[in-house]
């Protein structure tokens, strides 16, 4: 079965300037993830993964190299369009959940609807949000503000939230890094329903291998270049 | 994003740390309660000024006798003794468009003798029929003189109110004899009182009399006019051209036989008036009259052409201009002190949103991430300090109106509301958040979405 290639990345580098010395993060990386593909992206602090989902996520252009997202050319885009493009096609999963602070659930699910073009009316966007909301099972918790939300039931609204423009693409940056094992195991369970139910690709960034055995593809990093198979700490927790 | 939903962002943003909003739009407050609370008083008390001197005739037009040079003395204004009563009548007659009606003046000054009780007037004016209305007067008791009567030089007069209570108290002086330099004159008529004009002087401490009755009757008692020569001399024999205002009927001067006053001339004086009032269709009509009037004085004056004007106009609003304009420059003098408050209050408005975007860093990467533009956080930013100077303006017109009562209550000042105070203070908030919004916004909007995110 030929499946498209939601992401492809061709030769991409990325070197940073830091005052006249040019410090190199990626090394020229060439992947393809396909749609409804659910991946992690593995390695340790430094080795440039957190680089990589910036440039795949469109918050940040590679130095050198091509960009397809969606068969399409995104590395020359304006700030603009790369906006334009996030809100549409990206969701987007923070380590520390990102919420807007004093602000309901609800309100922040709603949140980046306001910025799609061309924008909804009201209504129609508080629907979607309550349906997301009950997906995630906050129904009863809408009302609340972050500060009177659990770690986990935050990250859930943010995942509700990454949703709400129904993007093609979910990336996850460290979705479990700040909770616990239960609540981490929950959250990745709901990363697997949304891949397997809805189809949506989902790119999940860590450096705990626990986390990455969730995923059916595992991709390694060091030093700027993606690694061949998996790492050995990685396919130790595998065979477990 | 649709602009109700900015605004609400917006809105909820500010709520969400009151205090601080509040401690922030109180320099906008200060600032614009000051500048309401000035141009309120400003305008009060150029509302009095202009009430005060309304009465003192808005809508009239004085002429003079142009100045005159005698030995390198300047005589000042109305010198010459150019004017004739028949200039009034010409006036009247050939200038229908502008004037409404003309009228001599001449003044005289000394003693009013009523039974025993005497009193010196502040003035004893002269005018004809039309002097009444012109100088804006109403006669309470009994009636104004006639052109008849101004025409047989009738002594009768009008008098003030403040004479009235003087001379009469208690009594009705409707009828009664009263001495003017000691010539015997009737009151016919009371004033209604005036007021103080605008210099603090009693306008009802006077007499009005036909301008005849003074300039025959009264002789010698003329005003500021002493030089009788010049430009008028050879205009000599125009006055007694016209029957109206002849003399010719009554000998005040009763000739002397001696030869040497035999072919004496009537002195000037007697023909002369001190000035012409001349009252015009309106307010704003001044100049077009003035440009009506002069070349019916000058063919009446035989002046040719090239020769200076032997009188000159001044029209009242001038006089009130320059005394509400000094009342003027202080309240603007003023709201520009108080326009420096409002821009420090700006300044205290741009530090808080620079505070507000560090501070947020996170939530603009977050909005940025999710696909909010450069340009959509530039506004989100940018009504956030608009919406805090509003608030502030408003706030401050209020408190403005609740200043300018306090001081017009506890000091008796007038205060007048002013719209366009109102819509200044609304305007000059907006725009100092707009000037003052704009740089934090500007940063705010140029914050990198990723390390905005890691923002700490």
């Amino acid at each position: 079965m030929l499946r498209i290639a939601v992401i492809e990345l061709r030769n991409i580098t990325k070197v940073y300037h830091l005052g006249e010395i040019d410090l190199p993060v990626l090394k020229g990386i060439s992947l393809s993830i396909e749609d409804g593909e659910f991946v992690s992206l593995t390695g340790a602090s430094g080795s440039g993964k957190s680089t990589l989902m910036n440039i795949m996520g469109c918050l940040d252009h590679p130095s050198g190299g091509e960009y397809l997202l969606d068969g399409k050319d995104v590395a020359g885009l304006d700030a603009d369009d790369r906006a334009r493009l996030r809100n549409a096609r990206i969701g987007f999963v923070f380590q520390n959940f990102n919420l807007l602070p004093r602000t309901s659930a609800l309100e922040n699910v709603m949140m980046p609807a306001y910025y799609h073009h061309p924008v909804d009316a009201a209504a129609k966007i508080r629907e979607r949000a309550l349906e997301l909301i009950r997906l995630v099972g906050l129904e009863d918790r809408m009302n609340h503000t972050p500060a009177q939300l659990s770690g986990g039931q935050q990250q859930r609204v943010a995942i509700a939230r990454s949703l709400i423009n129904s993007p093609g693409i979910l990336l996850a940056d460290e979705p479990t890094g700040n909770l616990d094992s239960t609540t981490s195991v929950e959250v990745m369970n709901m990363f697997r329903e949304l891949n397997r139910q809805k189809g949506i690709s989902v790119i999940i960034v860590t450096h705990d291998p626990k986390t990455a055995a969730f995923t059916d593809r595992a991709i390694n990093m060091s030093d700027g270049l993606i690694m061949e198979g998996v790492s050995d700490e990685l396919s130790a927790t595998l065979e477990k | 994003m649709k602009f109700t939903t900015l605004l609400l962002t917006c809105l909820r943003g500010l709520v969400r740390n009151p205090m601080r909003a509040a401690l922030t739009v109180l320099g906008i407050v200060i600032g614009i309660a000051a500048v309401v609370a000035i141009m309120e008083i400003g305008e009060g008390s150029k509302q009095q000024i202009a009430d005060k001197f309304s009465n003192l005739g808005a809508d009239v037009v004085n002429i003079f006798g142009a100045s005159v040079s005698t030995g390198g003395v300047n005589s000042g204004m109305g010198g010459r003794a150019s004017l004739y009563p028949s200039d009034a009548e010409a006036i009247m007659e050939e200038c229908p468009g502008t004037v409404v009606s003309a009228s001599p003046f001449v003044r005289a000054s000394g003693q009013v003798i009523v039974g025993n009780t005497n009193w010196s007037p502040n003035s004893i004016k002269g005018g004809n029929e039309h002097y009444l209305d012109i100088e804006g007067w109403e006669i309470e008791k009994g009636s104004a003189f006639t052109k008849k009567q101004v025409d047989e030089a009738a002594r009768v007069c009008l008098i003030g109110k403040t004479i009235a209570e003087k001379l009469y108290p208690g009594q009705d002086p409707i009828g009664q004899d009263i001495r003017i330099k000691d010539v015997a004159f009737t009151v016919i008529g009371v004033l209604a009182a005036k007021g103080a004009d605008g210099m603090g002087n009693d306008q009802d401490d006077c007499l009005i009399l036909p301008w005849t009755s003074i300039r025959m009757r009264l002789m010698g008692a003329s005003g500021s006019a002493t030089i009788s020569k010049g430009g008028a001399a050879n205009n000599t024999n125009k006055a007694s051209s016209t029957s109206t205002y002849s003399t010719s009927g009554v000998n005040f001067y009763p000739g002397c036989e001696l030869e040497p006053y035999a072919s004496a001339p009537h002195p000037l004086r007697t023909r002369t008036v001190d000035s012409i009032l001349v009252k015009i269709r309106s307010k704003e009509s001044a100049t077009p009259a003035m440009d009506d009037m002069t070349p019916v004085l000058r063919r009446q004056h035989k002046l040719e052409p090239g020769v200076l004007d032997d009188f000159e106009m001044r029209d009242r609003s001038q006089f009130i201009k320059m005394v509400t304009g000094t009342s003027e420059t202080m309240s603007r003098l003023l709201i520009a002190v108080a326009m420096i408050s409002l821009v420090v209050g700006g300044v205290g408005i741009m530090n808080i949103m620079m505070v507000s975007v560090t501070e947020r860093t996170r939530e603009i990467g977050l909005r940025m991430a999710v696909g909010a533009r450069p340009r959509d956080i530039m506004q989100q930013f940018l009504l956030e300090a608009v919406l805090l100077c509003l608030a502030g303006g408003f706030i401050g017109i209020i408190a403005g109106r609740i200043a300018s009562e306090l001081v017009s209550k506890h000091n008796g000042w007038p205060v007048a509301t002013s719209p366009m105070a109102m819509v200044l203070a609304v305007s000059v908030a907006a725009v100092i958040g707009i000037i003052f919004g704009w740089y934090p916004a500007f940063k705010a909007s140029r914050l990198d979405p990723i390390d905005a995110l890691h923002h700490e």
